[in-house]
């Protein structure tokens, strides 16, 4: 283990060594790594924004979710009130119809009875008039009589 | 082997202790170690141009799983090196480390090929006798990268402080301004600079040098018989396994090391 010229040959080669792998191979591939982490740490960022986003639209739909609920429900209410007013007037028109219906009818019926009873003492009273005619055949000249008869015929009414 | 007369362990040891040298001029200063010369170039070349070829084609996108892998390597690096130096670390101090850690622990892991196995292939098929495998338990490269580094961090303290500001801190720390305290404070001073890549490369040389001794003397039970070698290879294969975890570790605390000190040169007190 004698010191001898090698040293210095190999202090030679190790700073040629030395200069190659800082000029040639360490530039490049560190270039290439930052390159990567800088591509990965954008990747990472990347997913943590889509990973926000999704989390704020979910939460959105959510809300506009429980929104349509809520008017849906709103809707809903609206509907049975509108049906139970509509069954209501429905109710009423019909009552008041069956009113009118009902006064109209009683009213006929006593146009009835009224016509009736009217035909009836036209009736009594021709015959009245018929029975008197018949008795007083003789003496009595339509003619001459008219006006009589037709007193005796209008008291009768 | 064949080609040693006799073989006992002492010419084992050394045959594989040996390395394959070359003289460059006078003196036993100038001479090379071939094959930890060779061996440490080719294992930059590929781990290095391996890395290259990968981060050329680096997409920001789906990567590859070659890729993935180099990205998790240098991730790892980056980390390590994010948590010990607070400066604009991409200009030099993490490609640094990537390159030691990457260096270092192929070189440490040289150990795990069968010693005799690859003597016997640098021999037969390269036709190199007394080949070494291991760079990093060659005292040499381990002391080269760390004071490559120690160089490194008086530059960048001069460089990032001023040389009258690194002059100043070789005084005025760690103890204080006070000028009694200035012959204390360049003593520690010079002590720390002289121990630093003293520890940081002896700790691996040591680490390595020894699991590669250990692999030698467990390769010697080959010589009592084939229930020797057996019980050798079961002995190696638990030191392998054992040594997996040291390679790396020592790699490892290399680099960190190397980023500490660099670090540290960055930070005035």
């Amino acid at each position: 283990m004698n010191i001898n010229f090698t040293l210095v040959s190999q202090a030679i080669a190790f700073s040629i060594f030395i200069w190659f792998s800082t000029k040639f191979v360490w530039p490049y591939l560190s270039r290439a790594i930052e390159e990567r982490q800088q591509k990965i740490a954008d990747g990472l960022a990347a997913g943590e924004r889509g990973k926000k986003e999704l989390e704020l639209a979910s939460q959105r739909s959510s809300e506009v979710l429980k929104e349509a609920k809520q008017r849906a429900g709103e809707i809903v209410i609206q509907a049975e009130k509108r049906a139970s007013d509509i069954i209501e007037e429905a109710k009423k028109n019909a009552r008041v119809e069956g009113e009118k219906i009902l006064a109209g009818a009683k009213a006929e019926i006593q146009h009835e009875i009224f016509s009736a009873r009217e035909s009836l003492r036209q009736q009594v009273a021709g015959l009245a008039v018929q029975g008197a005619s018949k008795i007083l055949r003789r003496e009595v000249n339509a003619k001459a009589h008219a006006d009589l008869l037709a007193s005796i015929e209008t008291e009768l009414k | 082997m064949s080609t040693e007369a006799e073989l006992n362990p002492t010419s084992y040891i050394q045959h594989h202790l040996t390395h394959k040298t070359m003289s460059i001029g006078e003196g036993s200063f100038w001479v090379l170690h071939v094959d930890t010369l060779v061996m440490s170039l080719i294992l930059g070349v590929i781990s290095l141009g391996f890395i290259w070829m990968v981060v050329r084609k680096a997409t920001s996108g789906v990567p590859s799983k070659t890729q993935a892998f180099v990205e998790l390597l240098i991730e790892f690096i980056d980390d390590q090196v994010k948590n010990t130096f607070h400066g604009n670390r991409h200009a030099f101090v993490a490609p640094a480390a990537l390159t030691i850690f990457v260096w270092v622990l192929l070189l440490n892991s040289m150990d795990f090929l069968p010693i005799d196995i690859m003597a016997w292939i640098y021999e037969h098929l390269f036709g190199l006798h007394n080949w070494r495998g291991v760079p990093t338990a060659d005292v040499n490269t381990t002391f080269a990268l760390a004071l490559s580094i120690w160089v490194l961090t008086i530059y960048f303290s001069i460089k990032v402080k001023g040389f009258g500001g690194w002059i100043k801190e070789l005084f005025c720390a760690p103890f204080g301004k006070n000028p009694i305290l200035w012959p204390f404070n360049l003593l520690l001073n010079l002590i720390e600079y002289i121990s630093k890549p003293l520890s940081h490369s002896l700790r691996l040389f040591g680490n390595m040098y020894a699991g590669e001794i250990i692999f030698m003397l467990l390769g010697m039970w080959a010589a009592t018989g084939v229930a020797g070698t057996i019980f050798g290879a079961v002995l190696g294969v638990g030191w392998a396994i054992f040594h997996i975890l040291i390679v790396v570790l020592h790699a490892f605390i290399f680099m960190i090391l190397a980023v500490v000190y660099l670090s540290m040169a960055h930070e005035s007190h």
